[in-house]
């Protein structure tokens, strides 16, 4: 079988980055198909806690990260109640006189991209959070923040999309990309100028050499019978020292579900690609969040899961011109942090793609940074 | 008639059957349901074998289910109704 | 975390574990018995421990009494960390069992179907009310409605009955060919025909319809009434319970768990009950609803083999045959009708735990994506009713199992014994 349809953009994979800039383009009046093997938002959309969160780990980081959340800020009105997008803000927890000092400097960054944060006492903190454990040194709290349902995030995305035209194709996979066309499961093939891919962790599967590692992370859900909380609580040492190398991680990073119930995260591990729960990594997720919520000794857990981050070298998203293959565009490699950044991304991407002014710098997300790995590969 | 005992529901003292299990004795002292669901409706006891969840109350401080928990004398049980 | 060791672990306390527990013992092993119930019978010898009056529950408990078989009850297993490893939560925290080879015997559920007003309290599962009256739910001079499929819609009016209900009807979906053909294939099953006998006994003067179901219920905050349609005819009955079941569904979550293979929704087992991981065991309706004579044979088989004397079965090997023959009559006569589909509406609740609707379910391609947008089956029950529900509704499979396989409190994850605490990096 080879029937052969053809459109403007061809967008492989319907996470919640696909589903972003299937969005975006349709609206820019493209002719746009976006194919999911499996079921939109599923994958790492599916795992992820959905914390709408700006980062300051560098400078393009925080450029995207800020511009995304004011994204998300603005489509908010018209999300679907179901998308549970809320402004908790975030709290970020100083243990010691080092970390307040920490919590200062992301006070001092965070300003210079127009994000306002209020440093917290101890005392402070303890009345925010009466359930939080005594004796931490203060904290940080950045009420812009939010969060949200990620799987419904973007099957609404997919279908805003599909009111403007937009065909959206579950269940078939994307083989193969040959000239100019991909090459679906079921043996036909799309035509595209346009070849958009945003497949996460499975990206190297159709561009070999792509530099993506797969970086599980395991949460768990709690009942709602769980101690209250009323912001995303994330340790101040989550980036810098918990999940900055390469090695085993775990942080505290909690966030209260509208239903009442907690969130747990969250770990670190590159190497172990299956996707089962280690018990020896649920065991630390869940001593680090008691050493910080000690309420949590009589909870209940209802559910734990893995995710896997798509992660490079860097650490920042490919999102640009693929540069060994002409009419190849990659939208991947967001790691721990793709639902905040998919709409940056889409505009970034449909900037790029449609000449017009850029919404910030693309260059230190420019895949031809891995340039010289890539043609090494090609 | 088996002896009764006295347990603590919702903050009341109640006299219950002492040879059944919470779930039972809840509806003996005349409390229909064990639990609110999202919007709000009453829910109660459904599958009688540790299934559905549905009467799940607090027993001494922690989430159990009624239709597995023999009742005890001095047991203190909330609803979440 | 408190921990025991064990030769051969047998997980459920129902026909089928204490048969597996006992035989175990007698064939030479140690053996450990848990169950979440607070003491054993599994469904249908509920509350017989204390006071037997059956006369094969007297003969097995007590036998069970008699033998050094270990029992903990009151714990449900929660998590499988490492093969040969379970942990269980319970009233007094959680309980770590090592074992060589475990027996699985935990039995099966009702399959619940939704339609109007069945999240209602008063309405129940058939068997559900009855095991529930057998620990104290009052029932004396209740009037309560029948209703469902299967043979354990008499078993559950029988003894609804002599505790004092009384029953205003028994609903059977099935209709009187089907019955009929049901009854007569009893014929090569004859004690079969003895307990059935037994049971129409205790049911003289209670009507039974066949061809006919529950459509609504009806109530503010408790069920008052049902709607039974029956062909064209529809009454409405006042009553202050009703007990409706589709049948049984065998429970494999915790099969699935430790990766065995299933076969048309049950666990696959060899001669010897044995699945397709090694050293573990299934014995019972999680092998294939068959009732008490085959969990029983299943469980002195599984017990024999798992503590490796299988040759020691060779007379329950017979009898196996036997039940077997039994179980697959019962899953050709009792099939459910096509109208069950559309009993519930699109505002019904189809997943009770995350209050999701019939009609946003519906709008979903798969059990997967209904679990993401949706949220159905990601409450406590863990899609234990509306998995069943999914499946006969929307012909949708199981998701997969994960960890807590139920709801537990969270030192069931906390595995160290000190010596192997892990270090937090600094
Ligand atoms: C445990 C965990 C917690 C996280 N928490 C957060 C958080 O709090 N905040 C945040 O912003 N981010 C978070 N993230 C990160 C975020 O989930 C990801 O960065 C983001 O979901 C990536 O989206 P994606 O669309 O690129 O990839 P995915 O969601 O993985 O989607 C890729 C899609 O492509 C499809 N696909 C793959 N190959 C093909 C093919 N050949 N043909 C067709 N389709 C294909 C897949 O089926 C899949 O649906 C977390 C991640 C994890 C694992
Ligand atoms: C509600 C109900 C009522 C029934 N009533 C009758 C009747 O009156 N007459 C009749 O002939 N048949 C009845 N049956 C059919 C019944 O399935 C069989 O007759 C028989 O009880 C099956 O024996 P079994 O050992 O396979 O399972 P069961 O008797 O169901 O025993 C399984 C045991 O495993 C335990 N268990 C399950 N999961 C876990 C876990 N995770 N941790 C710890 N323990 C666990 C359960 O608590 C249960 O005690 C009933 C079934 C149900 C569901
Ligand atoms: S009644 Fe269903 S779990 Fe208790």
């Amino acid at each position: 079988m080879s029937t052969v349809a053809s459109v403007d953009v061809l967008i492989v994979g319907g996470g919640i980055v696909g589903c972003a800039i299937a969005e975006r383009l349709a609206r820019a009046g493209l002719s746009v198909c976006l194919v999911e093997r499996d079921v939109l938002g599923g994958a790492a959309t599916a795992a992820s806690m959905g914390h709408l969160v700006v980062l300051d780990d560098d400078a393009a980081e925080l450029a995207l990260s800020a511009y995304s959340c004011a994204r998300w800020q603005a489509l908010a009105p018209s999300l679907p109640a179901t998308a549970e997008y809320r402004r908790n803000g975030t709290l970020w927890i100083a243990r010691n006189v080092e970390e307040m000092a920490e919590a200062q400097r992301k006070q001092w960054r965070l300003a210079q991209a127009g994000i306002d944060s209020e440093l917290l006492t101890a005392a402070a903190l303890a009345e925010q959070e009466p359930a939080l454990a005594a004796g931490l040194a203060g904290g940080l709290r950045v009420a812009s923040d939010g969060m949200l349902y990620p799987p419904v995030a973007a099957a609404w995305l997919a279908r805003q999309a599909a009111a403007q035209g937009a065909q959206i194709r579950c269940g078939v996979g994307v083989r193969n990309l040959v000239e100019g066309a991909v090459l679906l499961d079921d043996g036909s093939e799309l035509r595209a100028p346009h070849i958009i891919v945003a497949n996460g962790c499975a990206a190297p599967e159709l561009l070999y050499g792509a530099p993506i590692r797969k970086r599980k992370g395991h949460l768990l859900i709690t009942t709602r019978s769980a101690p209250r909380v009323r912001h995303q609580l994330v340790e101040l040492g989550y980036m810098q020292s918990a999940h900055g190398g390469d090695g085993e991680s775990v942080a505290f990073n909690v966030q209260p579900r509208p239903s009442g119930q907690l969130l747990l995260g969250s770990t670190r591990q590159f190497d172990d690609v299956s996707s089962t729960v280690t018990p020896r990594l649920i065991q630390r997720l869940i001593l680090r969040a008691q050493e910080f919520l000690p309420g949590l000794a009589t909870a209940t857990a209802l559910r734990a899961w893995t995710g896997f981050r798509p992660t490079t070298p860097d650490h920042r998203p490919l999102i640009g011109p693929w540069p060994a293959r002409a009419g190849v565009w990659l939208a991947c490699g967001h790691e721990g942090l793709g639902v905040t950044t998919a709409l940056g991304t889409a505009d970034l991407l449909a900037a790029q793609l449609l000449g017009l002014e850029l919404p910030f710098d693309a260059r230190p997300f420019a895949p031809a940074r891995f340039a010289a790995q890539v043609s090494h590969a090609a | 008639m088996p002896p009764e005992i006295s347990v603590r529901i919702d903050g009341e003292d109640v006299r219950v059957r002492g040879d059944c299990s919470v779930a039972a004795a809840l509806r003996q002292a005349g409390y229909a349901a064990t639990r609110l669901a999202h919007d709000g409706s009453r829910r109660a006891a459904c599958c009688g074998m540790g299934i559905c969840f549905e009467c799940r109350v607090q027993i001494d401080g922690r989430e159990r289910l009624a239709c597995l928990t023999p009742v005890a004398a001095g047991m203190e049980i909330w609803r979440d109704a | 975390m408190r921990e025991l060791r064990s030769e051969v672990l047998v997980l459920g306390a129902g026909p089928a574990g204490i048969a597996a527990a006992v035989s175990a013992e007698r064939a030479g092993a140690r053996a450990l018995l848990v169950d979440m119930q607070a003491e054993p019978g599994g469904q249908i010898w509920r509350g017989q421990w204390n006071k037997a009056t059956d006369s094969t529950a007297r003969r097995w408990l007590s036998a069970l009494r008699a033998s050094p078989v270990e029992g903990r009850y009151g714990l449900r297993l929660v998590d499988v960390p490492a093969p040969g490893e379970f942990v269980f939560d319970g009233a007094d925290g959680p309980l770590r069992v090592h074992c060589e080879r475990a027996v699985i015997a935990a039995g099966a559920r009702e399959r619940l179907l939704p339609f109007p007003g069945w999240t209602l309290p008063g309405v129940f599962g058939a068997g559900g009310l009855q095991v529930l009256a057998k620990n104290g739910w009052p029932v004396a001079g209740k009037r309560i409605v029948v209703a469902g499929s299967g043979p354990l819609l008499l078993a559950a009016a029988a003894s609804l009955r002599s505790l004092g209900a009384q029953i205003v009807l028994i609903a059977e979906q099935s209709g009187w060919r089907d019955l009929a053909a049901f009854g007569s294939g009893l014929l090569g099953t004859p004690h079969k025909v003895v307990q059935a006998a037994g049971l129409w006994r205790k049911l003289i003067g209670v009507p039974y319809r066949t061809g006919s179901w529950v459509t609504q219920a009806l109530g503010d905050n408790e069920v008052r009434s049902v709607i039974v349609r029956r062909g064209r005819q529809i009454v409405q009955l006042d009553c202050d319970a009703l007990a409706v079941g589709y049948g049984l569904v065998p429970n494999t979550e915790i099969a699935r768990a430790l990766g065995c293979e299933l076969r048309d929704g049950a666990v696959w087992v060899d001669m010897h009950q044995h699945t397709s991981v090694p050293g573990v065991y299934c014995a019972g309706e999680g092998t294939g609803i068959g009732g008490i004579d085959q969990a029983l044979v299943q469980g002195e088989i599984a017990g024999c083999a798992a503590a490796g004397r299988a040759e020691l079965a060779a007379t329950a090997q017979r009898r196996r045959r036997g039940s077997e023959r039994f179980a697959a009559h019962l899953r050709r006569h009792f099939g459910l009708r096509a109208e069950l589909r559309s009993l519930a509406q699109d505002d019904t609740v189809l997943c009770r735990c995350e209050n999701v609707a019939f009609g946003a379910a519906k709008a979903c391609s798969s059990m997967r994506d209904a679990r993401l947008q949706t949220r159905l089956g990601m409450g406590h029950c863990q899609a234990r009713v509306c998995g069943a529900a999914c499946e006969f509704l929307f012909g949708w499979g199981a998701a997969t199992p994960r960890p807590p396989l139920a709801p537990a409190g969270l030192s069931c994850f906390n595995l160290s014994t000190s010596a192997e605490n892990p270090q937090e990096p600094t």
